[in-house]
């Protein structure tokens, strides 16, 4: 928090001298207002006496005393002292806390209207002004401009214990600043604190109706392009143009930064642009940092948590209980632990009611996070001290120390007990009351008497009121109803069938005795007298408010990696093994070994032959089974939480950015003997965005995944999805395989002199009087392109079209390193091995569209007999299960051998993916990543048995089985955990979340 | 043995001169053969789940006239023209159920498909009448061995009616197999995914007009009903297509998804007294086995190629799924959803149906005795027996298994079929053209 502390130094000298000004010369805020009567000055003095105070959090006084004054806290006194001039509130046996403060809110904020999106594409923005070029970028907005009180939510915020916000309005990638507002309701001069508390950003382009960015990797590079945009546009003295926005960011840029997420993938990435651009983002979490804690502690961030902990699932009917996934069954169980684990772990981090679907749950869930562990003083941290902090304002708040703002609560106890109730929440030294404290000397039991005759009445505490029972003489019980108002008290109640009796009276306040009296009106309309005396007080509960302990951690389940079925609580680790005399398909030219052994040790592999000795080492059985490379995949979409971005050159984004860990894809591709996978951007751009390769590490974090050193690699496609030819109204250019053309050549054009650019500056001796030229980060992607360091696979249908692009490439003297899908190739093959492209088709997928409808099974057996390198891809979540059953095909199609057949799964696409120097074969020194099958590899009989990547199973069949039961376990335990909160009332919604959709290709998310 | 080196000759001169007419016409140049026939010494799947080897099958007129062991049977060589299949395996034609082979051509080319109507309730529509008997794919399904289609409509409550079609014909009243098999409809959900803003997650919530849409049903089940036994009736096209669902000359196929939707469905369809219903379904099924067993409810399956219903099931699910429900003495077919070229994979979804947990003939049932069956076609298909349909092929190996499902010989109703097709010519013309050899 480096800059934040600059920042909180250099504004506390100035608050201070501010509070001195204020002290001397009290009145309110607002001298400037012109009075409609006499002046009528009050100081507003009080002592607060006989309370327990929490004056910060961990530190408590008890008897203590509360001076206030003018709105802020004079004094807290440990001992009973009432100054003259003071007004005395006797708070005995009650608890006075510091308000809270949340730094991530929309209070008084206008409602964000999302309009509706157009049929065609938006390509510019819609926002009117001066701003940036995109319509997400509105860091030129001011929450100051826009705030307004509103009664309603500033009530409800106030029950809930907050007496500050700092409120923001969510719109946006770039969102503004925010302005820190207390919860009073005099006006907006009194209640806004300071207009600039903090800046906001997100992922979600919010109302924009522009169509980029339409993906979280779109607008992480949208976002790290608008900062380079600034740094570039901060250099001018005089502008070459004016844009508000980049302003605004330029502005705005040491006021703390928030950034919000929707959980810990999400937080993994923002951190990126922080690194990036050396900024301490405060990272409003998604309440599922548990999962992932190693990884969140690593960020060395601050974080937002919100309390937005799951309601119970309905589990009534077994048939649809089938269909909540293990993963929402444990973070239902799980997330009110979150606070817990992440004060465990020490990441610091404040607490937010953001994300709860109703407000009035927030307390109740702070409670429920102090009963999973989390301290009251680091809960009451985190809601008071720490957020004033954050914003650079602890002189001002926070805390009850003297000369800070007297936001207070006054509770009936301690405030993460569960009965405690809060009477009172003073904001700025005004009190506004929250609920109405129980008067107890009213509680007890009286002798009745009404129109001559005597009753016992029981009057009783119920939530929220009094409860009252009338006993007649023979003790039977008459319904009553009493009501308590001030000192007035009112008692209806009917007799028997005949006679009613509505009754009126006041309280006579005796010391020694309680007595109500008054007049009342029977049924027959006759004025009658009545009285009650009380003779005997309430019975003490003595249960009452038993502490409950805090649930020890090992009641909850483990958190499992990945967190969803099929995840474990324990990472697996590398192990050196033995595979003795399997059928060793080597993939190279020694071929196919018969009875041989292979020594995996330290991850990769170590000696292959026969009789291989090796002591103390764990032996696997290959006899009768079948050991090959694993398959990798050359074009694939598992793993991702987005795919496709729609600008025509989308270079900028990276699927590194939106790698998801967590998906069941990752584990079912294992169990198909899956290794490695070339992630793959969709087919939207003629462009698409940066690749990941990665390995089916499972378990690992998306980091984990990724395959270090690997070659970067970058989407193109051609064809009908770059032209939106099934979309008639797009206005989108290009429309033609001649603007597909244009496209590419311009774009390697743009290139060429953006580093021309760059090299004119680089090579100035005074670099001072120049304008440092702007980073590009489209340019700079297609200059590794065009300089070999960056390799192309480019979805392809037709020939023609692969022609083009061979075309283009030379012409800028780099080649095309794969076009995959290439259902045509086999026309083309010859021109395709003199270019040196490689071919990754389907096996035999055809006829899905009009551009592929020349597409024959024999295209892998034509491209591979002419000597193209040639794969198989999947392109699919379900056909990367049985790529090896898509190899086979060759065999069907055009006799391949089987040797070469497996190749197209294993060797080649590492080929084509440069990894054929650590993988793609079973050779000394590659990496030990093999399968071993139950069968002959090519046969639609065979079984991965075990999937081995860097040497450690990540996939065996038998383990698999052992997991399944497991997760029935888990299950049972966790519903009929669900079961038991269900009878104690809790709201019970029939909700199943559903899984993610396949991401093809084609796949656009509607953002929205 | 003649025969067969004349025949490629044959082809072979067609080949030559005539490429452009003769894919362009490919199943017109099937008309030809239709003799007595023999095979001999092969390995024959009845599709019953039994096996003979040293086979001989022939058959005349369409029909299978002779079949057994070489030992057992003497055949008189001056009826038939015998082929030698030694080392070889012979099948029934496979059949597809639940596709839409003939109606759709190129998904994305909306000119090109036939597949649904406007409107929620059309038992009346019959495929037949779309059916495209020069469709591109039906040389494909040939290819690998599947000779039988069931082509169903898709789309709103009642989908239509399906029709058999066999894949030999030069128009649909050729290719016809069975004019009208079953009424499709499609069972409401009885949950709808919605989005939740709150956690940015869709979820399935209750669908409020489940009971509607089942009133809609009811409604139009009973009106048929009445409206059979009618005797001065309004004519009504619609009530008049579902006259076959009572008198148990039409099925009635139930497309459900969850338990509850699957027991509702057939529950209403017993009551409705309609004898003949299967059920299209998957993973839903297993948690109400006992019930279809008890009901003697066929089960059409999605492809054993096709992701589990729910991220949680075992990897395997969908794999394992026909084994799971054939072993509780359910009939199982499987067939083919998504991507129509892909339905050419149908002999390899039984294939890995047998690697988890199937026996190999059990699993081949599933794809043709099982499949004609649900298509109460089977006195005529689905096995290779004396009296029923000579459609049938043979493979150079095992069928099931993608590298050695190579038909050399395929008939249908005892009509030699040409095997090769577009792409094996495109394979050839540009191998040639890149000097490969062969």
């Amino acid at each position: 928090m480096k800059i934040n502390k600059v920042f909180t130094h250099k504004r506390s000298i100035w608050l201070a001298s501010i509070f001195i000004f204020l002290i001397m010369y009290t009145g309110s805020s607002q001298v400037t207002f012109p009075d409609n009567d006499i002046s009528d000055h009050r100081s507003n003095k009080f002592a607060i006496t006989n309370a327990t105070i929490i004056y910060t959090p961990g530190m408590m006084l008890q008897n203590a005393t509360l001076l206030i004054r003018d709105g802020h806290i004079e004094k807290v006194a440990s001992t009973k002292s009432v100054p003259l001039g003071y007004t005395e509130i006797d708070a005995k046996g009650k608890y006075i806390y510091p308000s809270f403060i949340d730094i991530f809110n929309t209070y008084g904020m206008p409602e964000v209207k999302r309009p509706p999106r157009a049929n065609s594409e938006q390509m510019q923005t819609n926002t009117k002004g001066s701003y940036n070029s995109n319509e997400s970028i509105k860091s030129e907005y001011n929450a100051s401009e826009h705030f307004l009180i509103d009664k309603k939510q500033a009530q409800l915020f106030r029950q809930q214990g907050f007496g500050l916000i700092s409120t923001f309005r969510p719109d946006g990638i770039a969102r503004g600043t925010a302005s820190l507002v207390a919860l009073g309701e005099t006006n907006e001069n009194n209640e806004m604190l300071q207009t600039d508390a903090a800046t906001h950003f997100s992922m979600n382009k919010g109302s924009s109706t522009q169509d980029y960015p339409a993906s979280p990797m779109g607008s992480i590079a949208l976002l790290r392009q608008t900062y380079y945009d600034a740094q570039w546009y901060g250099q001018f003295k005089d502008k070459p143009f004016n844009d508000q926005s980049l302003d605004a960011i330029l502005e705005t840029k040491n006021l703390p930064q928030i950034f919000e997420t929707n959980g810990w993938l999400q937080a993994l990435s923002a951190q990126k642009i922080a690194n990036e651009f050396n900024i301490d983002y405060i990272i409003k979490g998604g309440g599922d940092e548990y999962q992932r804690i190693d990884e969140i502690k690593a960020l060395n961030a601050t974080f937002i948590i919100p309390l937005n902990f799951p309601e119970a699932y309905n589990v009534s009917s077994p048939f649809d209980t089938e269909r909540i996934s293990l993963a929402d069954l444990k973070h239902w169980e799980l997330a009110p632990a979150n606070p817990a684990r992440l004060e465990e772990k020490g990441i610091e981090f404040v607490i937010t009611s953001h994300g709860l679907k109703n407000s009035d749950n927030f307390l109740s869930n702070l409670r429920k996070a102090v009963k999973y562990g989390l301290s009251p003083k680091h809960a009451l941290n985190s809601l008071t001290l720490l957020p004033a902090k954050l914003l650079g304002q602890e002189d001002k708040i926070g805390t009850l120390e003297s000369g800070k703002l007297a936001n207070f609560l006054i509770t009936s106890g301690d405030i993460f007990a569960d009965n405690t109730v809060i009477y009172e929440n003073w904001v700025q030294g005004k009190k506004y009351i929250v609920d109405q404290e129980v008067d107890s000397s009213i509680l007890g039991t009286y002798t009745l008497s009404v129109d001559g005759e005597d009753y016992s009445l029981v009057v009783e505490n119920v939530k929220k009121g009094y409860n009252a029972i009338i006993l007649s003489k023979n003790s039977i019980e008459i319904k009553t109803d009493f009501k308590l108002s001030g000192d007035m008290v009112t008692i209806q109640f009917n007799k028997d069938s005949e006679s009613f009796y509505r009754l009126e009276g006041w309280v006579n306040n005796d010391t020694e005795k309680m007595v109500i009296q008054g007049k009342g009106q029977r049924n027959d309309g006759k004025w009658i007298e009545w009285g009650a005396t009380k003779i005997k007080d309430p019975l003490q509960n003595v249960a009452n408010q038993q502490k409950e302990m805090p649930l020890l951690k090992r009641e909850l389940g483990d958190v499992i990696f990945p967190f969803v079925a099929f995840g474990s609580s324990e990472k697996p680790k590398q192990q050196d093994v033995l595979i003795k005399n399997a059928t060793v398909w080597t993939n190279e030219k020694e071929g196919i070994l018969t009875e041989t052994d292979v020594l995996l040790k330290g991850g990769k592999i170590s000696q292959i032959g026969k009789n291989i000795n090796a002591p103390n080492i764990k032996i696997i059985d290959g006899k009768g089974k079948h050991l090959t490379a694993g398959i990798i995949d050359e074009h694939s979409h598992i793993a991702l939480t987005s795919i496709n971005e729609t600008a025509i050159v989308s270079a900028m984004v990276r699927m590194t950015d939106v790698l998801n860990s967590e998906l069941i894809n990752i584990y079912s591709s294992l169990a198909g003997g899956v290794v490695a996978a070339q992630i793959l951007h969709g087919s939207s751009d003629a462009i698409g965005g940066q690749s990941a390769l990665i390995k089916l590490r499972w378990g690992e974090n998306p980091e984990g995944l990724q395959i270090e050193n690997a070659k970067p690699t970058i989407k193109f496609a051609l064809g009908e999805n770059p032209k939106r030819a099934s979309r008639g109204a797009s206005i989108r250019f290009p429309r033609s395989l001649m603007g597909m053309e244009q496209v590419y050549t311009d774009a390697f054009t743009q290139a060429v002199a953006y580093k021309k650019n760059w090299q004119e500056f680089n090579a100035l001796k005074k670099k001072d009087n120049t304008v440092k030229p702007r980073v590009d980060l489209v340019n700079q992607v297609l200059l590794e392109v065009m300089e070999g360091k960056r390799f192309i696979s480019c979805h392809a249908y037709q020939q023609g079209e692969m022609l083009m692009l061979m075309d283009v490439a030379e012409r800028f003297n780099f080649k095309i390193n794969t076009f995959t899908h290439v259902l045509e190739g086999y026309r083309i093959a010859d021109k395709m091995l003199e270019h040196g492209v490689g071919g990754s088709t389907f096996s035999d997928k055809w006829n899905f569209k009009w551009e592929t409808r020349n597409a024959i099974p024999y295209n892998a057996t034509i491209m591979h007999n002419e000597g193209v390198v040639t794969a198989i891809n999947s392109d699919s979540a379900e056909t990367i299960r049985h790529l090896n059953q898509e190899a086979a095909k060759s065999i069907k199609y055009g006799n391949m051998s089987e040797e070469d057949a497996l190749k197209l799964v294993t060797l080649n696409p590492a080929k084509l993916l440069h990894l054929d120097d650590t993988m793609g074969s079973i050779k000394v020194g590659k990496s030990a990543d093999v399968v071993l099958w139950s069968d002959n590899p090519l046969s639609i009989y065979a079984k991965a048995e075990k999937t081995i990547i860097d040497g450690t199973v990540y996939f065996d069949i038998e383990k698999d089985i052992q997991l399944r039961k497991d997760i029935q376990t888990e299950r049972t335990r966790i519903i009929n955990a669900m079961k038991k909160e269900i009878k104690s009332g809790a709201n019970v919604l029939p909700r199943i979340s559903t899984p993610q959709p396949e991401l093809t290709c084609e796949y656009i998310e509607a953002q929205n | 043995m003649n025969f067969n080196i004349h025949y490629r000759l044959l082809i072979l001169t067609a080949i030559c001169c005539l490429p452009f007419n003769l894919f362009s016409q490919g199943n017109l140049a099937t008309k030809n053969t239709k003799e007595p026939t023999a095979l001999v010494g092969g390995t024959l799947h009845i599709g019953n789940g039994k096996v003979i080897t040293n086979a001989v099958i022939g058959f005349n007129n369409g029909k299978i006239s002779v079949m057994g062991t070489t030992d057992s049977i003497n055949l008189d060589s001056g009826t038939y023209q015998i082929f030698d299949v030694t080392g070889q395996h012979i099948y029934p034609g496979f059949i597809l159920l639940n596709s839409l082979i003939g109606i759709q051509e190129i998904s994305a080319v909306p000119q090109s498909n036939d597949t649904n109507e406007e409107g929620n309730i059309n038992p009346n529509l019959n495929t037949a009448y779309a059916f495209n008997s020069e469709s591109d794919y039906l040389p494909v399904l040939r290819f690998n061995g599947i000779f039988t289609v069931e082509t169903a409509p898709v789309g709103g409550l009642v989908s239509g009616t399906s029709s058999v079609m066999k894949l030999d014909g030069g128009d649909w009243e050729e290719s016809l197999y069975k004019f009208g098999a079953a009424i499709h409809i499609n069972w409401p959900n009885s949950m709808r995914s919605s989005f939740d803003e709150a956690t940015l997650t869709t979820q399935l919530k209750p669908n409020s007009s489940y009971n509607t849409n089942i009133e809609e049903l009811k409604n139009l089940f009973n009106q048929a009903k009445a409206y059979g036994k009618e005797v001065n009736k309004v004519p009504n096209l619609k009530l008049q297509s579902m006259q076959g669902l009572f008198n148990g000359t039409l099925s009635l196929f139930i497309h459900a998804e969850s338990p509850k939707e699957i027991i509702e469905s057939i529950q209403f369809s017993k009551e409705m007294g309609i004898d003949h219903i299967a059920l299209v379904s998957a993973e839903s099924a297993l948690l109400v086995k006992d019930f279809l067993k008890e009901h003697k409810i066929p089960v059409i399956l999605p492809p054993t190629h096709s992701m589990p219903d729910q991220d949680d099931m075992d990897f395997d699910m969908r794999y394992k799924l026909p084994y799971l429900l054939a072993k509780e003495g359910i009939v199982v077919a499987i067939s083919h959803t998504g991507m129509l070229s892909n339905s050419i994979n149908l002999p390899f979804y039984a294939g890995v149906a047998a690697a988890y947990g199937l026996d190999r003939e059990d699993a081949l049932k599933t794809i043709s005795l099982n499949a004609a069956k649900i298509l109460k076609v089977d006195s005529t298909l689905g096995s290779l027996e004396v009296g029923k349909d000579a459609t049938l092929f043979v493979s150079e190996g095992d069928a099931l298994d993608i590298r050695t499902n190579k038909l050399t010989h395929a008939f249908i109703q005892g009509k030699r079929m040409e095997l090769e097709g577009k792409q094996q010519s495109q394979y050839k013309q540009y191998s040639k053209s890149l000097g490969h050899n062969e």
